[in-house]
């Protein structure tokens, strides 16, 4: 007697607690197996490269913002960057150092929900994440204190910042930086050894070194995958030449590896927060001279920057004017996303969800 | 997958999970404690100073959401200059982004240092004329106005509330203000049913 056994196809989303946002999975199933996955996405498109190009080159940082929420201020930086070289405009010093600071502490912030949203995929619920919350809210308290917002900063100007920071957050700096490293400690023996985690997410969605490159994920995912790029040493940008860091890589690419790798990077983040703060000019500019409106010389730029979830860049056609001809974002989130179908298929339903939350997207990223 | 010993990492883990029942709550009973916010705090309502505005609208023309609208007109009893005849901010479009303050050259635009707005009708969020100076309830924040910014207490941080004294005192924590300011706005009536 043989039974009769077919394939069905099963909808994880698009609002679903473990898509990170409005993400729809549209997985075929051989009873509990993923034999094929098609991702679906687009339920949060705004149009931001389009409300861009009316925009002028400032009135699109708020817009940035809303790109990867999750890290809005790399992304004022990298938005930043990308017209500072069209328009060749130069940074002062102190703002420099300023902005890489920031910047860390946003990449520490960012990866802290990544790890901590995949061990809530995991099944370990609210506890890590609720942790790891903790030590964020410390990093949004400066924020908050230099621009007055807690998740959509807007901070970052072509030439500079908005402002100078207040005299009281380079003292709390320095205990956030003092107090990050026990904590760092506390999540490794919390989670480290864990028997539970290990055995769910080692071997477990695994992308070669081959399919990542294929694929152009970055980031870590891709450092996960045994790969030592990353834009801030390959290609350095602002001042990142300046300073000593490492960059993790992982091995077997993955979904442990990929945890690894971010708890990795959070202590090489920190030594960066480290070393500039010793290196910054107690004093000077923080803005270089610009127009109100500025417009760029005739003539496009392609600028890439090391964000939280790999390589985000900006590409920007300028026809002189005040608003951009052409704004193209290339963000991570999405390019991450590609790899998908190929880690996931073959394994179990539970096994789906951590897989992705492994790649840590980011849905306003994706859609834009 | 093996293990030597199943169990060490369970029990090292539950180790740290035991150690903060012993921990000092950090988190805040909303409505009755209140955190002080930053002083830069860009709160979701603009305060408008109609003596320093000279009419340039420059405010409309950077908010990148338009949410702005400004309606002027020449003063009639000096033909060189503008008056202004309508100030309107659609607080539902502003998305707090501050550059219509950063635009301003005549410091007469200010972020609000206040962050609870909502409203019940959608039309009460529409605000102009006399309804955007300050007021005992409309206070001015110090974002990009940094001479101000030493009328504002300092922001509570999470990080001086870690301190080991703190666990002692399990109300009355120095850093928490009491709901010293109240809302902005007096509450409206609840719709008619």
């Amino acid at each position: 007697m043989s039974l009769n056994t077919e394939q069905f196809i099963l909808n994880i989303g698009p609002s679903h607690p473990s898509t990170h946002g409005v993400f729809r999975m549209k997985a075929t199933m051989d009873g509990e197996v993923i034999v094929e996955l098609e991702p679906v996405f687009g339920y949060l498109h705004r149009g931001i490269e389009k409300l861009a190009e009316q925009r002028t080159y400032t009135g699109i940082i708020p817009l940035t913002d809303r790109l990867d929420y999750l890290s809005a201020m790399s992304n004022n930086l990298a938005h930043c960057i990308a017209v500072e070289k069209l328009a060749g405009i130069q940074v002062p010093e102190r703002a420099e150092y300023l902005r890489v600071i920031l910047a860390e502490l946003q990449r520490i912030a960012s990866h802290l929900i990544a790890a901590g949203a995949l061990l809530n995929d995991c099944g370990a619920f609210m506890t890590p994440i609720l942790y790891m919350l903790r030590e964020r809210e410390k990093i949004l308290d400066l924020f908050e204190m230099v621009s007055g917002q807690r998740l959509t900063y807007s901070y970052i100007r072509p030439g500079g910042l908005a402002q100078d920071v207040p005299a009281e957050f380079l003292p709390a700096l320095q205990k956030v930086v003092t107090d990050l490293p026990h904590f760092f400690d506390e999540y490794d023996q919390l989670l480290k050894e864990n028997e539970i985690l290990l055995a769910r997410s080692k071997g477990v969605g695994i992308l070669t070194r081959e399919m990542a490159i294929n694929t152009s994920a970055s980031g870590p995912v891709l450092r996960a995958s045994g790969i030592k790029w990353d834009i801030r040493k390959a290609d350095p940008y602002s001042i990142y030449d300046r300073f000593q860091f490492e960059v993790p890589t992982g091995k077997a690419g993955d979904c442990y590896d990929r945890y690894w790798v971010r708890m990795l990077e959070m202590r090489q983040s920190l030594r960066i927060v480290e070393q500039a703060i010793q290196q910054m000019p107690a004093a000077g500019d923080i803005q270089t001279k610009v127009p109100a409106l500025i417009r760029p010389p005739v003539g496009e730029i392609y600028s890439r920057t090391e964000v939280p979830k790999g390589e985000l860049g900006f590409y920007i056609v300028s026809d002189n004017s005040i608003a951009p001809y052409r704004y193209h974002i290339r963000g991570p989130s999405l390019l991450n996303l590609t790899a998908l179908r190929d880690m996931i298929v073959g394994w179990k339903i539970a096994d789906a969800i951590l897989i992705f939350g492994s790649i840590d997207i980011c849905m306003g990223e994706v859609d834009r | 997958m093996k293990f030597e010993r199943y169990g060490v990492g369970l029990v090292k883990g539950l180790l740290v999970t035991f150690k903060h029942l012993f921990r000092h709550p950090i988190t805040t009973q909303y409505p009755e404690q209140r955190l002080v916010p930053s002083r830069r705090t860009r709160g979701n309502e603009l305060v408008w100073n109609n003596v320093k505005c000279v009419v340039c609208t420059t405010c409309a023309k950077t908010c990148p959401q338009g949410a702005i609208n400004m309606e002027t007109e020449v003063d009639p009893a000096n033909p060189g200059k503008r008056i202004i005849t309508r100030f309107e901010v659609d607080t539902g479009y502003c998305i707090s982004c501050g550059l219509c303050v950063e635009s301003c050259l005549y410091n007469a635009l200010h972020m609000g240092y206040a962050y609870e707005r909502a409203q019940y009708r959608r039309q009460d969020l529409i605000q102009s004329n006399d309804g955007l100076l300050a007021s005992e309830t409309r206070k001015a924040s110090a974002f990009m106005h940094t001479d101000m910014e030493k009328d504002f207490p300092e922001q509570t941080l999470l990080i001086d509330r870690n301190k080991k004294k703190a666990v002692i005192k399990p109300s009355g924590d120095a850093n928490i203000e009491p709901a010293a300011a109240p809302p902005p706005e007096s509450t409206p009536a609840a719709p008619a049913s």
